[in-house]
């Protein structure tokens, strides 16, 4: 048996991008994930790597969006407004095609919000906050095992797909502590598409001094008639690909629910407890939970919404991801909505005081 | 027959985008000859800057990449840190390096970074059509300080190298200027110094290089050296800030 340690889910994060082998971290402070810069600085010396606390969140990006270009797999981290800042690089690294792994352990906005946990940047982050026609792949942990697995998947991905991944946690998750085994398992359940486990992957393209070859040039400015727009359909192939393979979710009683509670990330552990009790009551109540955020698990959503009579989503935001789950469902079903906002955090008590008021109510 | 002048072969057999009279050419082709002479070609990596020459790589003959605006010395010190054995230089332009890049110039400086930056001094912004930048003199007339720049209104002149000198972590700065051919080759030193010092590990180089941009300074090809010459290094002047 691999032996258990005890950290706090930063660390975890932290020491799991090292096992995929980042050897490029770059960022700036900001609270809820300092653990992250806090442990790269220690452990990167010791792997060889390089760790970097830059001046902003802008420069940690694009210290990154450098790093990446030769070819070392390389991360940033932040939370919410420092995510903001990040989006210019992220938008870049998008259009150039780069590789790269940014983190965002969210906290309660808009602004400077406060310190406590959130998922209020769905949109941002499965929207592309940054200008441009561009997606990135989203990966939303629930536990501390699943920060080891998602990500090294993270570093598996963007260097597959050539793009920026990013991992969204929240301050829950990156604070808390979890007895995990620093050993990826196996890619979480109902992987659309086949397991990559840190491939060699070959990178013909990086810029490494032109010794031997034809210069190479990194670049998202195509003036040409014409050019960006076969650029972007080009980027739009690999993203209908990724749609196509990378899809990850989990259901809990698909089969003989008549409600689905639909949640990501810290929400869903507790939407977990609800459906447990509901089930001890003699409910049959499910839970659906989308692991990949972007690609959204669309097909399989559509798939419960044919037996499935009702569904509710739980967020901790004023309701992001609810738009994804009417879209894939086409609206089909009634789908109703709780979620608490700035910091809030949805009780048991509350969400099974909410789901009931919507059964009452015929949702 | 002796071949007694000819490209260097690090700029591609190509002809330049750049407006009648620009100093860009001249500063990339420097660039070039320095990277032939030192024998760095196929280790050097550069970063072009979002403006007019942001398509410096259709020009240049070796690894190139293209960074956000202001971004250069970031994606530098990337690239640097981790691949320590490759010559990584940057170029800037004012508004790029002085304005919206502010910070990370700064910081990549007084990191003391082994990277080489060469930053053109043009006095305008070029590739957005004549604004005033932030190294636009006082009472110049641009797209955006059509009355000329106040200082009340538009502050001051940015001095980069000076305040740069000013940094612990800064090897060498200059400022040269590129209106004559003795200056040129003033400035063609100072340029292969920037790369001789990355090479022998001093740190942070940066040579500031006052150029003219005749479009949007709104003179003749002639009349932009002109101001260069006499008006722009009164307000800029030439030399080694710190060594």
């Amino acid at each position: 048996m691999t032996k258990k340690v005890l950290m706090c889910g930063n660390e975890v994060l932290a020491e799991a991008g090292i096992m995929a082998g980042c050897r490029f971290y770059a960022g700036y402070p900001i609270t809820p994930q300092n653990e992250i810069p806090a442990y790269m600085s220690r452990r990167m010396p010791e792997v060889g790597g390089v760790f970097i606390q830059a001046e902003s969140e802008i420069s940690a990006v694009n210290m990154v969006f450098g790093a990446s270009l030769t070819g070392v797999r390389a991360m940033t981290s932040s939370s919410s407004p420092g995510i903001s800042l990040k989006q210019e690089g992220i938008s870049y690294l998008a259009g150039c095609q780069l590789p790269a792994v940014i983190v965002n352990m969210m906290r309660g906005g808009p602004g400077l919000g406060n310190i406590a946990p959130s998922q209020s940047d769905y949109f941002q982050a499965t929207r592309g906050g940054g200008h441009g026609d561009y997606r990135q792949v989203v990966l939303a942990p629930a536990s501390l095992q699943e920060i080891v697995d998602l990500t090294v998947l993270s570093f598996d991905l963007a260097d597959k797909y050539r793009m920026p991944v990013m991992i969204l946690g929240d301050g829950i998750l990156g604070q808390m502590m979890e007895p995990v085994e620093l050993n990826p398992k196996s890619i979480p359940q109902r992987c659309s598409g086949q397991e990559i486990q840190n491939p060699k992957i070959e990178k013909d393209w990086v810029l490494d001094g032109c010794k031997g070859r034809e210069p190479r040039v990194i670049k998202s400015l195509l003036l040409g008639e014409g050019e960006l727009e076969r650029f972007n359909l080009r980027l739009q192939e690999k993203y209908a690909l990724i749609k196509d393979k990378e899809v990850r979710y989990e259901v809990l009683y698909g089969d003989d629910s008549d409600i689905m509670l639909v949640s990501y990330g810290t929400t869903s552990r507790i939407c977990r407890s609800v459906v447990e009790r509901l089930r001890r009551q003699g409910k049959n109540a499910g839970m659906f939970r989308p692991i990949s955020l972007w690609p959204f698990p669309e097909r399989a959503l559509k798939e419960l919404a044919e037996r499935i009579n009702k569904f509710f989503v739980v967020e901790m935001s004023c309701g992001q991801m609810v738009d994804d789950v009417k879209l894939s469902i086409e609206c089909r079903k009634p789908v109703y909505f709780y979620g608490r906002t700035g910091g809030g955090i949805p009780t048991e008590e509350e969400i099974i005081g909410e789901l009931q008021k919507g059964i009452d109510a015929g949702c | 027959m002796n071949k007694v002048f000819s490209k260097p072969k690090s700029m591609k057999n190509a002809s330049t985008h750049y407006c009648p009279g620009c100093g860009h050419g001249v500063v990339h082709r420097i660039i070039c000859e320095v990277i032939d002479e030192l024998d760095i070609r196929e280790k050097v990596i550069g970063i072009a800057p979002v403006g007019c020459a942001v398509i410096a790589y259709d020009y240049w003959d070796f690894d190139v990449t293209e960074a956000a605006h202001g971004r250069v010395p970031a994606v530098a010190t990337g690239i640097k840190r981790v691949k320590p054995e490759n010559i990584v230089f940057g170029y800037q332009g004012d508004g790029d390096l002085a304005a919206i890049g502010t910070a990370e110039i700064i910081h990549a400086a007084n990191r003391g970074e082994n990277i080489s930056i060469i930053f053109v001094n043009n006095a305008v912004y070029g590739m957005t059509g004549g604004q005033m930048a932030p190294t636009t003199v006082l009472k110049q007339k641009t797209s955006t300080t059509p009355f000329g720049r106040d200082k009340k209104r538009d502050g001051f002149p940015l001095k980069v190298s000076e305040l740069l000198a000013t940094l612990p972590g800064v090897s060498y700065v200059e400022r040269v200027a590129i209106h004559d051919p003795q200056h040129i080759l003033k400035a063609k030193e100072a340029i292969k110094r920037v790369f001789q010092n990355q090479i022998n590990g001093l740190g942070f180089s940066l040579v500031e290089v006052l150029s003219q941009c005749p479009t949007y300074l709104g003179h003749s090809a002639k009349e932009a050296v002109r101001w260069v010459a006499e008006e722009m290094i009164k307000e800029y002047p030439l030399g080694v800030f710190r060594q």
